[in-house]
């Protein structure tokens, strides 16, 4: 009983919407990839793995096939349950008194003509619930981090317009708003510090005290020992400054949560739309001062995250407070509003980078300073660190750097604090990375492809300058077929056509890879104290033969319910119609850290393959002694147990049918019911989804429009458990990429007061802005995990801003202008069009 | 995002709802579709303690064209409506009102959102009111005395303040004469947004149809030659001040210039785009909008003379 092989260890490319067929290997295999001969157990340098049983392969449909989405009926059909949809008896309704100003010592705080309003119920301020601070560190000396408390409720000092100082709980929405316009509070207003530069400043005023120079993480890393001589010394160096625009990752479905006291498990029940149950769970208990038994998070369904429910909300636990002082249960379902002004941002950062290359265009050195604009607080449990770390750790991407020195700082502002957001500082470095290399393709006259293929890692495993070890991509494969299919559908002579006319044509690429499954390996490495990695998984199959599979991850929106049913249905034989999902409650499983990072598949996926693979153990285990047999005589087929050499079977409800309801009949030393358990952790440097984006733009002249005209991404993500979700993880990770590139932007007037409100200011593209997408896959299968799957979820986010970045700047080369920051707006673009000729 | 408490009336009939409007004074605001007053109400920066639902009220909606060749559209009348109206119903002499419902909003908003909402908003950028001032439409509005006609130049005041008193609720729009070459265009970052500057002419052609029925297209005389010069023109801007303006300066190159044609049209825009001391704002500087007044009308004017 080895393990299968995942798929072809060579990079195969499917067409688009044929799933699963795979054709001749357009590429050479890379160097270093595995072979597909070699036992699992040596193939796959993972953690121990257990011995698999799956079915073969015949047995095994479900993997790699565009199965439907399971969650579609229900949520399609309007029964799909969110947050706000949860009605219970009693319920109240919470809103939250903000503050109005960005940065003040609060000299009052009155909420008696609150407590008047007609419905209010009850009205508490951070001394009525005095809860304990939420702390996100990191285990770096002081002179690189330093904590700051976020108070759940603000007290003594307000940092940003929008900040909880009291929640507000009433009969109804209505009246709970009525009542936060009824609050008094005072303010000793304190200069608002609204940007870098300002925080930055000598004498900025101090947004934390504790924090001078509002510096909250300052990290120097690699600094590989000559780089200074290799700069001085170059034939070629380029430089690219950029500011990126702060964003809201803006779910569809903004924040909220239910909680309520259950009396009869003595347990708070906190029903939040979060990606991460435990960490609120844990964060809840330490904050109330309850054993962490005590709360459970349930979560409904989820209308999007995208990382801004990654991180531990106040509100949630305000609620949750008030909901165990008042008896009954209190919702609160952030509006539009405080979600545009108040949620967790992302993304402001400022880039100066330098690139030494030598004349034939490698890449000699990188040296990069990084300052992100992190907002007034830490989040929980990531911390300030999270994008300058990410910056500093990844930036060298896909990318043979031979030096390299960063320097990144996280600094405090007066503005909403920020969360991960899809991508992490990968779309902005990336970007940084992509603008690099084509600066450096013109000085030196080279094809901004060609200088790509000269510098992209070819050999795997690669250990980077980073100090991170990269396992086998489709890096080369990918720029390569995706520049084929733009030269074969003619779009660099549609460009040269266009340049006769007098129009602005570009075309832009980016190559990235990105990290997926980091395990607590990779966590612990950037020094977190809270350390993500593992996750769990549990099966259990009933008295019918079905699967409830629970798992620790938490899909806002990615199919899980689809993709790890598929899993287990294949390591069992089972039809996908007999596993059923289930994720989001804390009761239900032991601990896990929810779906971010685009860590579910790789690491969740791997979870539940191991727990159904010790089922099937003990299924055959079962079976061989009803069949009077020794176990590895037996395999797994479609729902049963069989024996190859005389064909006897035993179906899995015969089995289960022993298990628990004739447990006499059990084996000795075999326990009653059918369950397993199994955890999985990436124990190395994660493994690496890579991409190439290109992207085909027209400049109009006398509106500045920004028209992309083609929009081709070629795609690795390993083995695919589902193409259609992928591609759907793709698209959507595409728009919100385009989204920053050109459209959005949170933005702040000098006193630090919100100007983009509503959707009126913030402009988030429409599907009527967003182009069609053609998408290519190749397969790289991963070694590291248990399906061969890498993560999925961030790349489309990745990879746009810097594609569209680049082709906007090639149709600008005739006017001498170039644009780095983000996002580029119709005017800028006018703007720079005026320089034509 | 809950609106502060309010008092709702629903209204049987004009009448009524013009006492009820004169009685309650300022606390109260007529409600339609409820596009623009309903999301200003749920951010508390209207806060009516009165509604009044004209919503419901029969014989304010549909088009009718009169005897004179004027046409008619009731109040309650949705931009769907117009958007779908069948050429019987709205001729060829009435296109430019068709086809700029394609830039107001989405489809939800179009198959809600009432012309004369629109109207009555008095939103500098709205498609309705640059229309109005571009057609010397006249807004017939009634009160507890009775009807009156207020001419579109007369109606806005600046920015959401219009003619219309407290008490009284516009019931009809009239666009005085057919428009066959006439077209609104407008940029906005996103479809479907309140544009950054729009651009809407009307042209009369020297050798086209002289107060054209609205026959339809068929039968249409075909502009020929004739030096292609024009008899008359209207410009009219939106996004560039506090109410929709007409650009005389602009008129006045149309009719002047000539023959017409591309070139013509640059020079118009150009015309236009120095006319106008357009502000700056979050949307756009003064001189993108003078940039984006340059191209709209040239796309306004080639619009309007491809019809």
């Amino acid at each position: 009983m080895t393990g299968p092989t995942p798929g072809p260890a060579t990079p195969v490319r499917r067409e688009p919407g044929e799933p699963g067929k795979s054709r001749e290997p357009e590429v050479t295999a890379p160097q270093g990839l595995l072979d597909e001969d070699r036992p699992a157990e040596t193939a796959r340098p993972g953690p121990e793995h257990s011995g698999h049983t799956a079915p073969a392969r015949e047995d095994r449909p479900w993997i790699g096939a565009s199965v439907g989405r399971r969650e579609d009926p229900r949520l399609l059909s309007g029964n799909g349950q969110f947050t706000d949809d949860i009605d219970l008896p009693g319920m109240l309704h919470a809103q939250f008194v903000r503050s109005t100003v960005a940065h003040a010592r609060i000299t009052a705080l009155d909420l008696t003509a609150v407590r008047q309003v007609p419905g209010v119920v009850a009205a508490f301020d951070a001394q009525d619930l005095s809860l304990a601070d939420i702390t996100a560190r990191l285990g770096r000396p002081l002179t690189e981090f330093v904590p700051t408390g976020m108070p759940v409720l603000a007290r003594e000092k307000v940092r940003y317009a929008g900040e909880p100082l009291a929640i507000v709980v009433a009969r109804d929405a209505y009246a709970a708003e009525d009542g936060v316009e009824a609050a008094r509070v005072g303010y000793d207003s304190l200069p608002p510090v609204v940007s870098e530069e300002q925080a930055l400043a000598p004498d900025a005023p101090l947004v934390h005290d504790e924090a001078s120079a509002n510096t909250l993480l300052d990290v120097s890393m690699f600094a590989t020992e000559g780089i200074d001589g290799t700069f001085d010394e170059a034939p070629c160096v380029v430089h690219v400054e950029t500011r990126t625009g702060r964003q809201n990752a803006l779910p569809l479905e903004t924040r909220g949560v239910v909680a309520g006291w259950d009396h009869r498990e003595e347990q708070l029940v906190l029903r939040t739309s979060t990606q991460v149950p435990h960490q609120v769970r844990t964060t809840a208990a330490r904050c109330l001062g309850l054993d962490e038994r005590a709360v459970r998070v349930v979560v409904p369904d989820m209308g999007g995250g995208f990382g801004q429910k990654c991180v531990v909300g106040r509100e949630e636990i305000a609620a949750g407070a008030a909901a165990i002082r008042l008896g009954r249960p209190v919702k609160w379902i952030e509006d539009r509003k405080d979600a545009l002004t108040a949620a967790f941002l992302a993304r402001e950062q400022h880039y100066d980078v330098r690139a030494a290359f030598d004349a034939e265009g490698h890449i000699l050195g990188l040296d990069a300073a990084v300052v992100c604009d992190m907002g007034a607080y830490s989040c929980y449990p990531f911390t300030a660190g999270i994008e300058p770390l990410m910056a500093s750790a990844e930036m060298p991407g896909v990318y043979k750097v031979p030096a390299y020195r960063v320097r990144a700082r996280a600094v405090t502002t007066n503005k909403a604090p920020t969360a991960p957001y899809r991508g992490v500082s990968r779309p902005q470095y990336v970007m940084v990375m992509e603008r690099l290399f084509e600066r450096a393709a013109r000085e030196l006259k080279l094809e901004p492809t060609e200088i790509r293929r000269r510098n992209l890692i070819t050999q795997f495993p690669y250990t980077g300058v980073n100090n991170v070890t990269y396992d086998p991509g489709s890096y080369l494969e990918s720029l390569n077929l995706c520049e084929s299919v733009l030269k074969e559908e003619g779009w660099y002579a549609a460009k040269e056509t266009a340049a006769a006319q007098g129009r602005h044509l570009g075309i832009g690429y980016s190559c990235f890879s990105e990290r997926t499954g980091y395990g607590s390996a990779a966590f612990a490495q950037r020094k977190m104290e809270v350390v993500p990695g593992f996750d769990i998984s549990e099966v259990r199959m009933d008295t019918s033969g079905a699967l409830v599979v629970t798992t620790g991850t938490m899909s806002h929106g990615q199919s899980h319910e689809t993709t790890l049913a598929q899993i287990a249905a294949d390591e069992l034989g089972l039809d996908i119609g007999k596993v059923r999902i289930h994720q989001g409650d804390t009761d239900r499983i032991t601990y896990g850290w929810g779906t971010f990072a685009s860590r579910s598949v790789a690491i969740g996926g791997s979870a539940v393959r191991l727990a159904a693979g010790k089922l099937g153990e003990k299924l055959i285990a079962i079976a061989a002694s009803v069949l009077e047999v020794p176990p590895d005589e037996l395999e797994l087929g479609p729902g049963l147990v069989r024996r190859p050499a005389d064909g006897r079977t035993v179906s899995y409800e015969e089995l289960a049918d022993i298990a628990y309801l004739k447990s006499h009949l059990l084996p000795k030393d075999t326990e009653p019911g059918l369950t397993a358990t199994a955890s999985f952790d990436v124990l190395n440097d994660g493994t690496f989804s890579n991409a190439t984006h290109g992207v085909v733009v027209e400049l109009h002249e006398g509106t500045g429009q920004v028209e992309i005209l083609r929009y081709v991404c070629v795609e690795d993500c390993g083995v695919a458990i589902n193409p259609k979700v992928v591609e759907g993880q793709t698209r959507g990770g595409i728009a919100q990429g385009i989204a920053g590139a050109l459209f959005e932007q949170v933005t702040y007037d000098e006193q630090g007061a919100p100007s983009a409100v509503s959707f009126m200011e913030y402009k988030v593209p429409t599907a009527l802005e967003i182009p069609e997408v053609s998408i290519h896959h190749l397969e790289t299968p991963c070694a590291f995990t248990e399906t061969g799957a890498k993560g999925v979820g961030e790349g489309g986010t990745i990879g746009a801003p810097g594609a569209v970045l680049n082709a906007v700047n090639d149709a600008l080369l005739p006017t001498g202008v170039e644009l780095d920051d983000t996002p580029v707006t119709p005017q800028t673009v006018a703007a720079a069009l005026e320089h034509t000729s | 995002m809950k609106p502060a408490a309010f008092t709702y009336h629903r209204a049987r009939d004009v009448e009524g709802a013009a006492r009820l409007l004169a009685e309650l004074g300022d606390d109260a605001k007529v409600i339609a579709g409820g596009q623009s007053l309903v999301a200003m109400m749920n951010f508390r920066l209207a806060r009516p303690a009165h509604l009044v639902d004209i919503g419901g009220l029969s014989g304010l909606d549909g088009l009718r064209t009169d005897a004179g060749g004027a046409l008619h559209i009731g109040a309650l009348t949705t931009h769907h409506a117009v958007e779908t109206a069948p050429p019987e119903v709205l001729g060829a002499g009435f296109a430019v009102l068709r086809d700029a419902m394609r830039w107001v909003g989405h489809l939800p908003i179009r198959t809600r959102g009432t012309v004369g909402g629109s109207l009555a908003h008095g939103d500098a950028t709205a498609e309705w009111c640059l229309l109005a001032v571009l057609l010397d439409a006249e807004l017939v509005a009634r009160g507890p005395d009775g009807e009156r006609r207020i001419p579109a130049a007369e109606f806005f005041h600046g920015y959401y303040t219009t003619a219309l008193e407290p008490e009284e609720i516009l019931v009809e729009v009239v666009f005085p004469r057919p428009a066959p070459y006439a077209a609104l265009t407008e940029f906005a970052e996103r479809r479907g947004d309140f544009a950054t500057v729009s651009a809407a002419v009307d042209l009369e052609p020297a050798d086209g149809p002289e107060g054209a029925e609205d026959s339809g297209r068929e039968g249409e005389p075909e502009l020929v030659g004739g030096g292609g010069r024009f008899r008359a023109a209207r410009v009219a801007l939106g996004g560039v001040a506090a109410l929709p303006v007409r650009v005389p300066e602009a008129e006045e190159a149309l009719v002047q210039g000539g023959p017409y044609g591309p070139e013509l049209y640059a020079q118009v825009a150009a015309v236009a785009a120095e006319s106008v001391d357009p502000p700056s704002d979050a949307n756009g500087s003064a001189h993108y909008r003078r940039t984006l007044i340059r191209t709209l009308v040239a796309h306004a004017c080639e619009e309007a003379m491809s019809r």
